[in-house]
């Protein structure tokens, strides 16, 4: 068990490791650098020399990405190219600001997905798991730009009931999102349900038909005891980890839902950085979030390993 | 539980690929996931290929009597804020995507999937590197990944298709590595390697036509999420380039004027809307009939 635990976290280690790696090299790769972005059409001559030996950039990329990547591991992100200001300070209002969304988004939909996806595994093929499903499938694949401006128009433009995008700037305190943050939590919530719920339909179903429930029903132990004792415990095991999957990308994939609610997170802070070039920042949002995905992850891994001892003998280790 | 089911649909056989394929479509037009999805993408397709041959107006022609014109006789879905034909536009607007998309799945599922087979069936120090090397880019958010390339070198086809293409493959390795390993404990695996057959042969005489269930379902998936990438990315302003008419751009210029002109994001929110959800039902027929649990499969 041990040793399993001590696994995974190495194995995520190695991961964000290579994610450093792959970020360093790509921004490495393209052309233009920091320098020619800050200084645009000035970007020659002595100009850019002077700039390059001021940010060092003219030093090997090895020595720069050990630079770097020292520094990330002490919360130093370094400086935007524009200038001045410390990445870590910039990145830190817009991290706040998604963490909450997803914190929102998860409160709210979480509970959801589980209820409907339980019914409708327990109500399998019925008018029921049609209706749940349909919709489902419906809200899972519908662009969020396209349900988002559905509900703009109604709840905003016609009801008149919650603003239709947030004013408040990044560093305003959490209550200032309110009320123009309901829109965007609402639609990632049916985003995240459709993908949650489908998933624990499934594992419902498939624990309902195992033989040991099926044993049980035959034993005449109640329903609601086999649903809630026997099947129930099982079935939303796998659950764990779609969650974390839906964490992951609440926290750093929404750019979306950002732009079109103008919130300040990270996903608005990403398109703006890369539209002005601002590679540093770029490389510290991707990193960031990259880690934050591997940590969610693992996380979710050594809950499962836990709350399941199925998976602690060596050969069910998921490689 | 062990009485075998007699309603459940078996995988498909038959000799030539032709009569494969199509038996595969007939069991899929059975389920009514399959019929419906599958029209409803022909009907997309259909009206992708013939709309050049169809559409009453030139879709980039201006009018400026007909500025955010409501919907009438002449122009039947009204009037963008140029005064451009919004059923002329609706019409034509999938064409790009689906001309980026249609080149960009195909080519990520052939790379990923023979990469997949490859990895799964070597296995070792390379499996283990590779796919730690898949699990890194797959924890970059795809938007970042995405829009880095396209920023840098321009938003032509030329740029946008190699790169969703590129993007697009390394979740397919994953998927064909995992059906790989189902299939290459088996028998005539074995057998193979003894009769003396080499890597390539096993690869795509004995693996390849048992992946191809697994593939084919991740293939559909992998349309509907690129066909979403690309119109996400036209919406942002970074996909197909003014005055093409596409849907996600039409989306994004329509919304500005939603108040007063509602007409100019119905139409093509519908069509977007239709395809995408025509592409996962189909997936999901295709995951019935070929029997591939995809319910588990994690987001890109």
């Amino acid at each position: 068990m041990t040793r399993m635990i001590l696994r995974r976290l190495l194995l995520g280690a190695v991961t964000v490791w290579l994610v450093s790696v792959i970020i360093f090299a790509g921004v490495e790769i393209l052309p233009g650098d920091a320098c020619t972005a800050f200084l645009e059409r000035e970007a020659k001559g002595q100009l850019l020399a002077n700039c390059r030996a001021d940010l060092g950039l003219e030093r090997p990329a090895a020595l720069r990405y050990l630079d770097w990547a020292w520094g990330a591991l002490q919360g130093d992100l370094g400086v935007s190219a524009d200038g001045q200001e410390s990445i870590a300070s910039l990145v830190g209002s817009r991290l706040r600001n998604s963490a909450l969304l997803a914190a929102c988004a998860l409160a709210v939909g979480v509970p959801m997905a589980i209820v409907q996806g339980v019914v409708a595994g327990l109500r399998c093929d019925g008018p029921l798991d049609y209706g749940i499903s349909s919709l489902a499938i419906v809200s899972m694949t519908i662009p969020e730009f396209v349900s988002a401006t559905v509900l703009i128009l109604v709840f905003s433009v016609w009801l008149g009931w919650v603003p239709g995008i947030v004013v408040a700037p990044a560093d305003y305190p959490v209550s200032a999102f309110f009320p123009g943050i309901i829109l965007p939590v609402a639609v990632l919530t049916l985003l995240m349900v459709a993908h949650i719920l489908r998933m624990v339909r499934a594992s419902v179903i498939e624990v309902m038909a195992s033989d040991y429930v099926q044993m049980a029903l035959l034993r005449g132990v109640p329903y609601r005891r086999i649903v809630w004792k026997h099947a129930l415990p099982n079935a939303l095991l796998p659950a764990i980890n779609v969650v974390a999957l839906t964490v992951a990308w609440l926290l750093g994939g929404v750019v979306v839902v950002e732009v079109v609610f103008n919130y300040p997170g990270l996903g608005r802070m990403t398109i703006d950085a890369i539209s002005d070039r601002d590679l540093p920042v770029v490389q510290a949002i991707a990193l960031i979030v990259a880690s934050a995905y591997v940590g969610v992850n693992l996380l979710a891994d050594l809950l499962s390993l836990v709350l399941n001892p199925r998976l602690r003998t060596h050969t069910a280790r998921r490689a | 539980m062990t009485a075998p089911d007699a309603s459940a649909p078996v995988p498909p056989r038959g000799n030539s690929r032709a009569r494969r394929a199509w038996l595969v479509v007939r069991a899929m037009l059975r389920e009514p996931a399959g019929w419906f999805g599958l029209s409803l993408v022909a009907a997309h397709l259909l009206l992708a290929i013939f709309a050049p041959l169809l559409v009453p107006y030139n879709a980039t022609a201006m009018d400026a009597g007909a500025i955010l014109g409501e919907p009438s006789m002449a122009h039947p879905l009204g009037t963008d804020h140029l005064g451009r034909d919004i059923l002329t536009r609706t019409m034509l607007g999938g064409r790009e995507a689906l001309i980026v998309t249609g080149i960009g799945t195909p080519a990520a599922l052939v790379w990923g999937g023979l990469l997949g087979i490859f990895t799964g069936l070597v296995g070792g120090r390379f499996d283990e590197v590779l796919m730690r090397i898949v699990d890194a880019f797959l924890s970059l958010p795809w938007i970042l990944k995405l829009l880095v390339l396209v920023v840098t070198f321009g938003t032509t086809n030329a740029v946008l298709i190699p790169t969703l293409a590129f993007f697009f493959g390394i979740p397919v390795i994953r998927v064909a590595r995992a059906a790989t390993h189902e299939v290459v404990a088996r028998d005539f695996i074995q057998a193979a390697r003894a009769r003396g057959h080499g890597r390539a042969s096993i690869m795509m005489r004995e693996l390849l036509p048992n992946v191809t269930g697994p593939l084919m379902v991740e293939g559909a998936m992998r349309w509907s999420w690129m066909l979403l990438a690309f119109s996400s990315l036209s919406f942002l302003g970074f996909g197909a380039t003014p005055p093409t008419p596409d849907w996600g751009l039409m989306i994004s210029d329509g919304r500005l004027y939603m108040t007063v002109a509602l007409w100019g994001v119905l139409g093509p929110m519908v069509a977007l809307a239709s395809l995408i959800i025509g592409i996962n039902l189909v997936a999901d027929a295709l995951a019935i009939v070929m029997r591939v649990d995809h319910s588990r499969r994690d987001e890109i």
